[in-house]
């Protein structure tokens, strides 16, 4: 992590320097993702209309958000009334005291923890580890970065940066095993060692993809099973959710759940789908005893008082958007150095962590639209950036920025003014090989790695100024030519 | 038909044969062109910066330039968007939301306009080479523009269109971000430019010059063989 003493916009320009630069990891990165968009087309092409699962997927998630309250407390209702706690953590700080304080109280020892974002929003195995608990991290990716000590790369895809003789280098180090090409044999090691840290820990940590609050029910969505473990083996369970996560009807998962696959990794449907409804009820045989939710908000209400951006709220987290994103695949997740990378954390990071140390987010982007165009829950993800431009100008314009676009505007109001200026254009062209490339050079930052076209010596302005003539003339001569 | 051109300022002094170009195909379908010199910019840059008074404060000056327009057409799907998806949203709630949406109702991108106003595919061009197309992200994205920039290329006798793999990816031209973020911008660049290579093709075409500034920028820096064309240069040629 970089020193808090390196403003996170500076940070960002130094990686995305080393990033964009490193042609094998892009290209490595691009390969990947070409997979990914060949089985999301795949999957996305047997819904029979992808277009209206999408409409309605964002009328529901509209609904749930704007009766965010109610629908909570409904969940809260029935979810206590099975036995299961709920805690309600306005910020981080209150989210990790609360598991803080039960793992002491419950004299935890060892911790498993599976797939959760919210878990590193809120710093949670740092504070865990602090105070000495055990931690592992159950999902293959997310113990692979573990292992590595690196935040996920991708908040689907935590390792995807990584080509597999560089985890096997990390399992013999960190493992001492013996290295392999082999996927299987990657997967078996991590898994024994998985084993027996779902057997030995106490309590358990999950996230949660949806919150049902029809039946008061948590929904998991996975592909290795080690969340069912996660949730299932130790004695206690922490499902750490964010509270934007609400869908109000059990119904709505057969849209949602099929949703989240295809555009989050192109399957139909992930390997494992389980509910949970609270810790495990008289004559069962399975499932914790004791059952807490931790809902977060962690100024998530913030970006519900927004209206013009509330609808961020709706993001079921798939990843599809980073998939897409030329800008993610080009400088990878951890230039953004936030918890949510990619378009959608450029969007709601400023909201979240403050809108002046986190507007460059939204300045990086060419706002091309991609984000937008294939997010199926229809977030105006690219717009937001442009509107998060907007509240950062209004907000503490930058003096020197603000000046700039004041000349331009002074410039553009004035036509006699502007076409006088371009007249300067083609001269401007002559001289500029003189300085070009050098610390002069007023359009170095274009010219540092691309030509700079040159200025023809009339404007279109002279030109169509000189076709309009030839034409009168042409028709005062009778129209011979 | 009377048309108005909105030539944007790079175009005007980088690019004047593509207006010219524009002039050409529309008088050869015998409508009226006309291009009021009070134009100057649409107002984009500081409206993507953030800066929306100043963005204002230009773009209310080119309503009051096209109020009497009948159409207006933009050679760049860039400045085409911004008449016509962002000057209503930039005007919400002021007192020029009426002209600025009408203004908007009254935009058009080139190659929509020729296919689905006019009705018209083939221009009687010809061209001899082989070229890819390339979507510029505004066009694409903001006004929905994909089909009829190749319907009108479909008819340009001598023409070998293939498309490329990432025609729809950014060029990562972006306005300010390509110096803002000149490490980014370039790498998209390249992505882009490797794609347009595979094709093996002799020219890359599309609809808006400001992506071809950024395309050729980095194409006559780093490949020099492939050259970049505006869409109605194409239709112009015979
Ligand atoms: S913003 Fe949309 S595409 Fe991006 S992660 Fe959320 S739901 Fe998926």
């Amino acid at each position: 992590m970089t020193a808090l003493a390196d403003p996170p916009s500076h940070q960002f320009q130094v990686d995305a320097n080393r990033t964009s630069s490193d042609t094998p990891r892009r290209a490595a990165v691009r390969r990947a993702l070409s997979n990914y968009q060949t089985a999301r087309d795949r999957t996305g092409a047997t819904f029979t209309d992808w277009k209206s699962a999408r409409a309605a997927a964002a009328t529901i998630k509209h609904e749930a958000v704007n009766h965010l309250d109610q629908y909570l407390e409904e969940f809260e209702k029935k979810f206590t009334a099975r036995g299961g706690k709920v805690f309600w953590a306005s910020d981080s700080k209150q989210a990790r005291d609360y598991i803080l304080n039960l793992a002491e109280a419950k004299g935890v020892r060892s911790i498993v923890k599976s797939k959760a974002m919210t878990g590193e929003e809120i710093h949670l195995n740092q504070a865990l580890l602090a105070k000495g608990y055990g931690v592992v991290e159950s999902d293959l990716g997310e113990y692979i970065q573990q292992l590595k000590g690196e935040a996920p790369y991708h908040f689907v895809f935590p390792c995807m940066h990584l080509r597999r003789d560089e985890i096997s280098d990390l399992f013999e180090k960190e493992l001492g095993t013996a290295k392999t090409d082999s996927p299987e044999e990657l997967t078996m090691i991590a898994r024994r060692v998985l084993r027996r840290a779902y057997i030995e820990a106490d309590m358990g940590i999950s996230g949660g993809n949806f919150i049902v609050a029809e039946t008061g029910m948590i929904s998991i969505t996975e592909n290795e099973g080690n969340a069912r473990l996660t949730v299932g083996l130790p004695k206690i369970h922490v499902a750490l959710i964010g509270i934007e996560k609400v869908v109000p009807r059990l119904g709505d998962l057969a849209l949602f759940l099929p949703m989240l696959a295809t555009a989050g990794t192109g399957q139909h449907l992930t390997g494992y789908n389980s509910m949970y409804g609270g810790p495990r009820q008289p004559g069962e045989i399975d499932g914790p005893d004791e059952f807490h939710v931790v809902f977060l908000d962690n100024h998530r209400t913030r970006l519900l008082a927004d209206p013009e951006q509330r609808d961020a709220l709706h993001c079921i987290r798939c990843g599809a958007c980073l998939n897409v994103c030329p800008i993610f695949k080009n400088i990878g997740g951890h230039t953004y150095g936030t918890t949510y990378q990619g378009p959608i954390g450029s969007v709601i990071t400023p909201h979240f962590r403050g809108l002046e140390d986190w507007k460059h987010l939204s300045g990086a982007s060419s706002l091309c639209g991609a984000c937008t165009e294939t997010c199926p829950v229809g977030i105006d993800i690219h717009h937001h950036l442009l509107h998060n431009r907007r509240n950062a100008a209004a907000q503490k314009p930058a003096a020197g920025e603000q000046f700039l676009w004041k000349a331009f505007a002074f410039l553009m109001k004035r036509p006699a003014l502007y076409k006088f200026a371009t007249k300067f254009a083609p001269l401007g062209s002559l001289l500029h090989p003189l300085i070009e490339r050098t610390m002069v050079d007023p359009v170095r930052s274009w010219t540092d790695t691309r030509e700079f076209p040159q200025a023809p010596l009339h404007s279109f302005r002279a030109q169509f100024k000189a076709h309009q003539r030839a034409k009168t003339s042409a028709t005062s001569n009778g129209g011979a030519q | 038909m009377r048309v108005t051109l909105f030539v944007p300022c790079f175009i005007d002094s980088l690019y004047p044969n593509v207006g010219m170009a524009m002039v050409h195909v529309l008088e050869r379908l015998g409508h009226t062109v006309e291009f009021p010199e009070n134009q100057t910019c649409c107002g984009q840059p500081p409206f993507n910066s953030g800066y929306w008074d100043e963005a204002r404060a230009v773009a209310s000056k080119q309503i009051a330039v096209f109020k009497d327009a009948e159409i207006i057409l933009s050679g760049s799907g860039s400045c085409g968007a911004m008449f016509k998806v962002f000057y209503p949203e930039l005007f919400h709630g002021q007192p020029m939301e009426a002209e600025a949406k009408a203004i908007a109702a009254k935009t058009w991108e080139f190659s929509e306009f020729l296919v689905n106003k006019l009705g018209v595919t083939d221009l009687g061009a010809r061209f001899e080479g082989r070229a890819t197309f390339h979507d510029g992200c505004h066009g694409l994205r903001e006004l929905g523009t994909k089909l009829a920039p190749r319907e009108l290329l479909k008819h340009v006798k001598g023409l070998e269109l293939i498309e490329m793999g990432e025609a729809e990816t950014c060029c990562g031209f972006g306005g300010t971000f390509a110096v803002k973020y000149p490490q980014i911008s370039t790498a998209m660049a390249e992505v882009k430019c490797n794609s347009i290579q595979e094709t093996k093709a002799d020219y890359v075409i599309s609809n808006d010059s400001s992506c071809l500034m950024q395309i050729g920028g980095w194409l006559n820096r780093n490949v020099g063989s492939v050259k970049c064309l505006h869409l109605a240069e194409v239709l112009a040629s015979r």
